[in-house]
C-alpha cells in the first residue's frame, strides 16, 4: 500500500496465503463433484435411474463417491501441499 | 421410561463432570488465566482441535431437527446436508495459519481483541461483542430448550427438571474448567456423536431389510423421495447450492468457530485436525441424515420431525445402545452450548469489562469476574429457557446467518486484504446484520436463495467501497497496524 515498505513482511504469510487458496480450491472441486452428479444424473425421472448399492446412481456419486473423493483430495493437500510453520518464536518473547 | 436407557446418560454425564474438574488444575496452576480460561493456553492438539470444532458446530439441528426433516423430504435433504463437508476443511484452510499467526502477534484471546487491533476502532469493538451477546445468547438458549425437551422425552420428567439437570451439568464443568474443560469434553462428545451415528445408521438399515429394500419401499410410497428434489420437489438446485454459503463456507464467520482456529498448538496439530474434521463431518451428517430417510421406510407416518430419531432408536435398538445412541444428541446440543457460554462471557469480560470498564484490572479479579460471570450468563439462560420469551425466539432466527453475515468480512477481507479498514468493517456488519434481518422478515429466501446469501453479498460490497472511499482517512492508522500485523 505504500510506496516503500520500511519493513519485511512475514514470510510465514506466503504459505498461509497460498493454503487459503487451496482450500477455496478443494471447495471448488467439491462443489462441482456434488453439484455436478446430483443434478446430472439425478434431473431425469425417477423410473429411469440406476441404482449402486441399493442407493440411486446420482446419490452414491454426489454424496457417497464425491465425499470420499473429497477426503483423499485432503489428505493429498495436507501431505504434499501443506507446510508446516513454526508458530514458536512468537510464544517465547 | 426405563432405565437401561438412562443408565448410559447418566454415565455419560458423570465422565463429563470429571473432565470440568481435571481442566480446574490447569486453570489454578496457569501464569496467564485469561489465556487459559478462554483459550485453553493454545495448547490444542490435532485431534482434540478436530473434535472441538465438529462438535461445537454440529448443534441439536444435525441430531434432531435434520434427520426429521430428512424423514419428510427424502434423499434431496442428505443432499442439502452433506454441504457441510467443506467445513471439515474450509473453515481451517482459510483462518488457519494465518489466523494464528497474527493471533500470537497481538496475543488475542477472542474473535474480538483479534477485530480490535486489526480495526483500531471502539465501534467495531462494541457492535461485535453487542452482536455476539445477543445473538448466541439466544441461539444458547434455543439449545437449552432442545437438551431439555430432549431429555424430558427420554426420561419422562417435567421439562423444568429436565432443564435443570442439563442447566446444571454444562454449568460446572464449563465454569470451573473454561475452554480446556470444553475443548476436551467436546472430544468425548464427538466420539459419543460419531459412534452413535455409526450404530443408529446400521441399526436402521437391517431393520428395514437392506438398503435395497428400504429404497423401493421409499419409491413405491412417493418416487420424489429418491429424486435431489424432495417430496414435495420443493428443493431447487439453487435453493439447495445456496445452502454452500450457509452451512459451509460462510461458518468462517461464526465466533465459536473463528476462535477455535487461533486455540491450537502447531501446524502440525492443524494438519491432522483438518484431516479428521472433513472426515467426521462427513461421516456424521452423511450418516444421521441418511438414518433419518430410511427411518421412514421403518417406522411410516411420524408427524413431529423432531421425535423421529428418539423413536427410530427405540425401535431399532437394544435398550442399552438406544441409551448409548441418544447420548448423541445430547452431547451435540451440550459441545454446542458449553462453546457459546464460554464465547458469551469472553464478550462481556475481556472485550467489554477490560476494554472499557476495568482495564488495571489484576489477575485474581480477573478471575473472580470471569467464573462470575459466566455463572450469571448461565443461569440467566436457565431463567429465559424455562419459558423461552417471544423475543428470543425471534432472535434465535438470526443468530447463525446473522453472525455470519456480520462477521464473514471482517474477518476475512481482515486477515488478507490490508487496505480493509474501520469505516469498512463497521459498515459490513450493520450491512450484514441489518440486511438479514430485513430480508428475514420482509423476503425470506429471496430469488429462491437462502435468506443468507444476499444479505452476504451486500456486506461485502460495504466492506470494499466503504475502504476503499475512506482510505485516506484512515491512512496513518492502517499503516501502524499494517505494520504490527504483517511484519515478521
Amino acid at each position: 500500500m505504500r510506496k516503500t515498505k520500511r519493513f519485511e513482511e512475514d514470510a510465514r504469510y506466503r504459505v498461509a496465503n497460498r493454503e487459503a487458496l487451496i482450500g477455496v480450491v478443494l471447495v471448488m472441486i467439491n462443489f462441482a463433484l456434488w453439484f455436478g452428479f446430483a443434478y446430472g444424473l439425478g434431473s431425469k425421472p425417477v423410473e429411469e435411474y440406476s441404482y449402486i448399492w441399493g442407493l440411486p446412481a446420482w446419490f452414491f456419486y454426489s454424496c457417497i463417491a464425491s465425499t470420499i473423493v473429497v477426503v483423499i483430495l485432503v489428505i493429498l493437500a495436507v501431505k504434499y501441499l501443506y507446510k508446516e510453520v513454526s508458530f514458536e518464536e512468537e510464544d517465547e518473547e | 421410561m426405563n432405565g437401561e436407557v438412562i443408565i448410559p446418560l447418566l454415565l455419560f454425564l458423570v465422565i463429563i463432570f470429571f473432565v470440568g474438574f481435571y481442566a480446574s488444575k490447569h486453570i489454578r496452576s496457569t501464569s496467564n488465566f485469561l489465556q487459559e480460561y478462554f483459550l485453553g493456553s493454545r495448547q490444542l492438539g490435532g485431534f482434540i482441535l478436530a473434535m472441538t470444532m465438529t462438535a461445537t458446530y454440529g448443534s441439536a439441528s444435525s441430531f434432531v431437527g435434520g434427520p426429521g426433516v430428512a424423514y419428510t423430504m427424502g434423499l434431496g435433504w442428505v443432499l442439502l446436508s452433506m454441504s457441510q463437508l467443506a467445513t471439515g476443511y474450509f473453515v481451517l484452510s482459510v483462518l488457519g495459519k494465518k489466523f494464528a499467526i497474527m493471533a500470537r502477534k497481538i496475543r488475542a484471546v477472542t474473535l474480538i481483541d483479534f477485530l480490535k487491533e486489526r480495526y483500531q476502532s471502539k465501534w467495531v469493538v462494541i457492535l461485535s461483542a453487542a452482536s455476539i451477546i445477543i445473538f448466541l445468547f439466544s441461539a444458547m438458549a434455543a439449545q437449552w430448550v432442545g437438551g431439555a425437551r430432549l431429555i424430558e422425552s427420554l426420561t419422562g420428567l417435567s421439562y423444568t427438571t429436565a432443564l435443570f439437570i442439563f442447566a446444571v451439568s454444562v454449568l460446572v464443568y464449563v465454569i470451573i474448567g473454561g475452554f480446556r474443560a470444553v475443548a476436551i469434553t467436546d472430544t468425548i462428545q464427538g466420539v459419543v456423536m460419531f459412534l452413535g451415528t455409526l450404530v443408529i445408521l446400521i441399526g436402521t438399515i437391517i431393520a428395514g431389510g437392506g438398503i435395497g429394500n428400504i429404497i423401493s419401499d421409499l419409491t413405491a410410497e412417493n418416487p420424489a423421495l429418491i429424486s435431489p428434489f424432495g417430496s414435495d420437489q420443493s428443493l431447487t438446485p439453487l435453493y439447495v447450492s445456496s445452502f454452500w454459503i450457509l452451512v459451509g463456507v460462510g461458518v468462517v464467520g461464526l465466533p465459536q468457530v473463528a476462535v477455535r482456529a487461533m486455540s491450537y498448538k502447531n501446524s502440525r496439530g492443524m494438519h491432522k485436525a483438518l484431516l479428521i474434521g472433513t472426515i467426521v463431518v462427513g461421516f456424521i451428517m452423511l450418516g444421521m441424515h441418511l438414518t433419518g430417510v430410511f427411518a421412514r421406510s421403518v417406522l411410516p407416518g411420524i408427524e413431529v420431525g423432531d421425535t423421529v430419531m428418539p423413536k427410530i432408536a427405540m425401535e431399532v435398538l437394544p435398550n442399552w445402545l438406544a441409551g448409548i445412541v441418544l447420548a448423541a444428541p445430547m452431547a451435540a446440543i451440550m459441545s454446542t452450548v458449553d462453546s457459546l457460554l464460554l464465547l458469551v462471557s469472553s464478550a462481556v469480560v475481556k472485550d467489554v469489562y477490560l476494554n472499557y470498564v476495568k482495564p488495571e484490572a489484576d489477575d485474581q479479579r480477573i478471575k473472580r469476574f470471569s467464573i462470575g460471570v459466566t455463572a450469571v450468563i448461565g443461569i440467566l439462560v436457565f431463567a429465559m429457557a424455562v419459558n423461552p420469551p417471544e423475543l428470543l425466539i425471534w432472535l434465535n432466527l438470526f443468530s447463525f446467518g446473522g453472525l455470519e453475515a456480520a462477521f464473514i468480512w471482517p474477518v476475512i477481507m481482515g486477515l488478507y486484504w490490508q487496505k480493509g479498514n474501520a469505516s469498512g468493517a463497521l459498515a459490513s456488519i450493520i450491512t450484514g446484520v441489518g440486511s438479514y434481518i430485513l430480508f428475514h422478515s420482509f423476503m425470506p429466501n429471496a430469488f429462491g436463495m437462502h435468506t443468507v446469501v444476499l444479505p452476504v453479498i451486500l456486506s461485502l460490497m460495504a466492506y470494499v467501497s466503504l475502504s476503499l472511499i475512506t482510505a485516506r482517512r484512515h491512512e496513518e492508522v492502517q499503516a501502524k497496524v499494517y505494520e504490527k500485523l504483517w511484519s515478521a
